[in-house]
């Protein structure tokens, strides 16, 4: 079976070996340890262990990574980001990058294992290694468990700066994920890929959601329009009136900014009632990501 | 500051959660026990494991309280030869995680043959991965099989100081003292120790290696067992310092052997996390006032 890398493993285990011996000393003595346990034919048994121990072993400091160490982790898969990251969760990853991986089925059910026999924070270092593992598509299953996580970090691990999700989730799943995140309460912007893997569905069932939440008389988060924008049909549009009309200018902003990614005449019609608006998109001093900055757009 | 080091939460609602929360319990230990009825699959002892370290654990985290556990197969499923060896096999990977603060809770139910075997297994076990080892007593011929249970440690080669004896009651409590183990009481409405009955222990025993638990589950119980004796030990005279160890201190001195609980851990906690909280399937719906009857008082 060939096998499909997103990353150099190589190359990404040593990036992260040196961001955590700034925080574990011992680390390169007990990687080398568990490179050579690892070589065994019961390395499975190793791997669990040393996953297990990984958190005694590294502590939970954050690392703390610089700018160019944060460039690095893009440069070494795109979308790739270790922010907000603590030694153990980096230490984790690192064991799954190192493990041998030639026999693929072994290599795929020691992970399995790893995620059936997870506490949280074995949980979280697994979600965020998905975009490092080989054969990526092995994983999708594990990928949409995550999100179905009540658990508030794990379901954050998967989602949040994470890059496998819109470059492996297949749309059922992708769009459960994008409603989940509104539905509780999250922000969409730290979702990696939303806006290329906006689609038809996906747009309905987020209407559907706005219309829902009207109904009960709950706010509408303003960022539910991004992912609808370019797949604004017929029908949609009019939700788009409604929120034009809304006293709050950040929702009025969201509509301008939904219609500006749209084709439909329609669209065009209403943004040009708000030409305010149209220039500053035109400018740039409006888009997605300031937003939901306070102070940052033009009032 | 109260801790219970012996409940099982899994079994228990948000309100016991909330209550305890309110009576200042800040840290819960729950060991790994049998459900009600004899499990047939080794599956469904790793799932059980991976509850008492994940979604129990989160859980409780939601409450501000600080969830332990430890890990092991109780004597009553002990029985099931086949499946027992199954458990000992995956033991190993979940007794090394974090917040898994001992084996427990093993022993003697009938005290067969199979139940002795798989003790002494997990006391060794215990040994090897230098963890303390929380013992079940059994409720019938319970002098005799408290006794038993001592000399199998020492046969095994445990050192007294690294294993605590539960569901102690007057019989017992003297040897168990003597021969230089913890004690612990579990307080139960009918059966095991009434809260008075544990006044009067500690007023002729004093408060070293001497604690009190709830053990609460799915049967009649109380989680709120642990402050309600501490609020009588309060009312009958004996000295803050003395209570102090019996419902807090003594329990924190012998787990915290594993390494896997320190009093930062809930001295330094984050505040509740609110974003943790998920509409959809919440534990907290809030703003509810938690009922604490004092008023009952096992007798």
């Amino acid at each position: 079976m060939k096998v499909i890398y997103q990353t150099d493993l190589e190359k990404a285990a040593f990036f992260l070996q040196k961001l955590i011996s700034k925080k574990f000393k011992d680390a390169d003595t007990w990687i080398l340890n568990y490179k050579l346990k690892f070589k065994s034919s019961t390395a499975h048994k190793d791997l669990y262990m040393a996953f297990g121990l990984a958190g005694r072993a590294a502590g939970k400091e954050l690392l703390m990574p610089d700018e160019q160490e944060m460039r690095m982790a893009g440069e070494l898969r795109k979308g790739f980001s270790i922010n907000g990251w603590t030694t153990d969760r980096a230490l984790r990853v690192l064991l799954l990058l190192i493990f041998p991986h030639t026999d693929f089925e072994y290599y795929k059910n020691s992970i399995n294992t790893l995620f059936s026999s997870a506490d949280l924070n074995e949980l979280v270092a697994l979600y965020s290694a998905l975009p490092l593992l080989p054969n990526p598509e092995e994983f999708t299953d594990r990928a949409a468990e995550g999100v179905r996580s009540n658990i508030g970090d794990v379901f954050d691990a998967v989602v949040f700066n994470n890059p496998y999700p819109a470059d492996y989730l297949d749309e059922g799943a992708w769009n459960q994920m994008v409603l989940k995140t509104l539905f509780v309460g999250k922000r969409l912007d730290k979702i990696i890929g939303l806006d290329k893997r906006a689609n038809p569905r996906l747009s309905r069932m987020l209407s559907d959601l706005a219309h829902e939440r009207w109904a009960a008389s709950r706010e509408v988060s303003p960022e539910l329009w991004r992912a609808v924008g370019p797949y604004i049909d017929k029908e949609i549009i009019k939700d788009l009136e409604r929120v034009f009309k809304d006293s709050d200018p950040v929702q009025q902003k969201a509509a301008a900014l939904a219609c500006s990614a749209c084709s439909l005449p329609k669209a065009k019609e209403l943004l040009n009632e708000r030409k305010d608006l149209l220039r500053a998109i035109e400018n740039n001093e409006l888009n997605w990501e300031n937003l939901m900055k306070p102070g940052s757009v033009l009032s | 500051m109260l801790i219970d080091p012996h409940v099982h939460m899994i079994s228990r609602t948000t309100d016991d959660y909330q209550a305890m929360k309110d009576a200042g319990v800040v840290a819960i230990i729950e060991p790994a026990f049998w459900l009600g009825q004899p499990r047939t699959e080794v599956g469904t002892f790793k799932d059980y494991f991976s509850t008492l370290i994940g979604w129990e654990r989160f859980r409780a985290s939601q409450f501000g309280i600080k969830h332990y556990c430890t890990i092991g197969l109780n004597s009553k499923e002990a029985n099931q030869e086949k499946l027992a060896d199954q458990v000992m096999e995956i033991l190993p990977l979940f007794i090394m995680k974090e917040g898994v603060v001992g084996v427990g809770e093993i022993g003697y139910d009938d005290q067969t043959a199979a139940e002795d075997k798989y003790f002494r297994l997990q006391l060794d076990l215990a040994r090897e991965a230098n963890l303390p080892v929380q013992i079940h007593t059994p409720h019938r011929d319970k002098k005799r099989g408290t006794s038993r249970s001592m000399d199998a440690c020492m046969d095994q080669g445990l050192d007294p100081d690294w294993v605590l004896i539960d569901h102690n009651n007057e019989e017992t409590v003297k040897e168990v003292l003597e021969r230089g183990f913890w004690a612990a009481f579990t307080i139960y409405p009918n059966t095991k120790m009434g809260n008075e009955r544990m006044v009067e222990i500690v007023k002729e025993y004093g408060s070293e290696r001497i604690m009190v638990n709830s053990a609460a589950d799915w049967g009649v119980s109380d989680p709120l067992a642990v402050y309600k004796t501490a609020c009588l030990m309060k009312e009958r005279g004996i000295p803050e310092s003395d209570i102090r160890k019996v419902v807090y201190q003594n329990a924190l001195s012998f787990f915290s052997k594993s390494g896997q609980m320190k009093e930062e851990d809930w001295l330094n906690a984050q505040p509740i996390d609110q974003s943790q909280k998920f509409s959809g399937s919440t534990i907290l719906r809030g703003g509810q006032t938690p009922r604490i009857d004092s008023s009952i008082i096992i007798k």
